[in-house]
């Protein structure tokens, strides 16, 4: 049964799928990372997802930000390097939901808004410069768009919006991070914070929509 | 390319804890561990104005093992590669804060200030004054206009040197922070590299090169540089890294050009397998290039200081003395990564 809306048990649920979904992709991402940086994103993404499978299991949580922000924060004290930051903002964006018992369309967009305005500011990358951004600010700006839709409806929207701002990163030159100093030799490989991303959303709309 | 290098480790996903006990072990009580990740001297007078390095593990001996006498005063340490946690940097922070301030710095990695950043702010909330000096001596990562892109590689050491000498007899964080500016202003590196190290916890080369080629400017966790040219000989390679050293302070408006009369502190440094034969050959021919040019070296490091696992290459860095930086230079120093006699000066 698809659903429309997401109480605090279903997010807390999803997050702990969505934790082992980027788990399992870890050779992927690192292989990703490897072809445009030194290769580590996968172990750092993993680290971090493990450190906030453990939060998440601690529960406790009454309102829907509350294993949102539980899980970004976890990851911002567990990973480091520049991801540890940029995803655990990501969650922690979750905050702008405080006292919410449910997570719906508008609820989305709201927290995935304040998720991307959070990475841009911190990190100084805006869209165009090959990092997760390009596939977080279409996925943000598609919630937006669509709000007014049904939950399944609006994150399958959001899920592919950001899986083609991942493909469209391909095409980009990379100007931040690493993988900045390849410049055009970035042209063909796919961001891996985008990738991280995209799973992020798909594992989200399975779980919504099944 | 092999996957798997032959490591003596445990748990591949521990390295970077298990390493920092053994470093504390290997300081025998003049520095210990603190929180999650970071290491600090033992006996900071109260009220000195403190210096805080750090950045990813894998890079031994830096920037850990640059804690010590007339050097920096901790480091915040993240796992391999990547940066410390905002938590590992405030832990690290409240260690080595005396109510003077502390002064970051740190190579210039996105990740290294989004997380150094965050540390400051949770560290400012708590009263403590913080600065930060980036360090960005790659000359091969961005143009002189563009040096808020370059990535900071070995000359760290000699900056970390001679800042943690500045610290010492600093009165203010003001006075570090200039003093630690300047230092980053006069130091120029330009790093190549022959093949790449691995990731521990993958056992996967951190890039691929072919096997007849150096990459020129590579940084060192093998970011690629200008240009992939043939294997070369040290007499060879030596005079174009050098060329690229002096055509950055000719091209940079904010420094004078090198020129005859100058002093240089000069550091070969390996990136972990080349080996010190070869820092040695490359040495000498420097050297000779230098004395040609009329620039004199002040004093030498030579050595695999700033390494990425079993990469080879090397680099070259240059840091222009004046009477102020020489008062930096001279004292001293003692760590695990480096250590050096006063220089007696006539």
């Amino acid at each position: 049964m698809a659903k429309e809306s997401l109480n605090s048990e279903e997010t807390t649920a999803m997050l702990h799928l969505v934790a082992d979904a980027i788990i399992a992709a870890e050779p992927l991402l690192s292989q990703a990372d490897r072809d445009l940086g030194d290769g580590d994103h996968g172990i750092g993404m993993a680290r971090g997802m493990n450190a906030a499978k453990e939060a998440l299991a601690a529960g406790g949580f009454s309102t829907v930000d509350e294993p949102l922000v539980a899980t970004g924060k976890a990851m911002m004290s567990s990973m480091g390097g520049a991801s540890g930051v940029v995803f655990g903002t990501v969650f922690r964006g979750g905050k702008e939901l405080k006292g919410s018992n449910l997570l719906d369309s508008p609820g989305l967009a709201k927290w995935l808004q304040s998720a991307a305005d959070g990475v841009m500011k911190r990190g100084g990358a805006k869209p165009g410069d090959k990092t997760m951004i390009d596939a977080l600010v279409p996925a943000a700006e598609k919630a937006a768009e669509v709000q007014s839709l049904s939950l399944p409806e609006a994150v399958t929207a959001v899920a592919d919006a950001a899986e083609a701002g991942k493909e469209a990163s391909k095409a980009m030159i990379a100007t931040m991070g690493r993988a900045k100093t390849l410049g055009e030799k970035s042209v063909g490989f796919p961001d891996a914070g985008a990738l991280s991303m995209t799973i992020i959303f798909s594992t989200m709309r399975d779980y919504i929509c099944s | 390319m092999s996957l798997t290098q032959k490591k003596l480790i445990n748990d591949p996903l521990n390295v970077a804890d298990e390493l920092l006990d053994g470093l504390v072990d290997a300081y025998d009580g003049e520095c210990v561990k603190v929180g999650r990740r970071s290491i600090v001297k033992s006996n900071i007078p109260d009220n000195k104005v403190a210096l805080l390095v750090g950045g990813g593990s894998g890079h031994e001996p830096i920037y850990h093992g640059l804690v010590g006498r007339n050097l920096a005063d901790g480091a915040a340490c993240g796992d391999i590669f990547a940066a410390p946690t905002p938590d590992i940097v405030l832990e690290a922070t409240q260690a080595v804060n005396k109510g003077n301030g502390v002064l970051f710095l740190y190579g210039n990695y996105a990740g290294d200030v989004m997380n150094f950043d965050i540390g400051a702010e949770d560290a400012e909330d708590e009263d403590i004054d913080v600065r930060t000096v980036l360090i960005w001596d790659d000359v091969c990562s961005a143009p002189p206009t563009e040096k808020e892109k370059r990535r900071g590689i070995a000359g760290l050491v000699p900056i970390v040197k001679m800042a943690g000498a500045a610290s010492q007899t600093a009165t203010s964080l003001d006075q570090l922070e200039a003093a630690a500016k300047k230092i980053v202003l006069q130091t120029r590196s330009v790093g190549v590299s022959m093949s790449p190290g691995s990731i521990p916890a993958t056992g996967m080369p951190t890039f691929n090169i072919d096997a007849d080629k150096i990459g020129l400017g590579m940084g060192i966790h093998g970011e690629p540089g200008v240009a992939e040219i043939p294997m070369t000989t040290a007499d060879e390679l030596t005079p174009m890294m050098l060329d690229l050293i002096f055509k950055d302070f000719t091209e940079d408006p904010e420094v004078e050009s090198l020129k005859p009369g100058d002093e240089v502190v000069f550091f070969v440094n390996s990136l972990g397998s080349t080996t010190m034969m070869e820092c040695l050959i490359c040495l000498k021919k420097a050297k000779q290039f230098l004395n040609e040019r009329g620039v004199t070296i002040y004093d030498t490091m030579v050595g695999p200081l700033v390494t990425c696992q079993e990469m080879s290459g090397i680099s070259f860095s240059v840091t222009r003395l004046d009477d102020e930086l020489k008062s930096y230079w001279n004292p001293a120093c003692e760590s695990i990564c480096y250590s050096k006699m006063e220089t007696i000066t006539a």
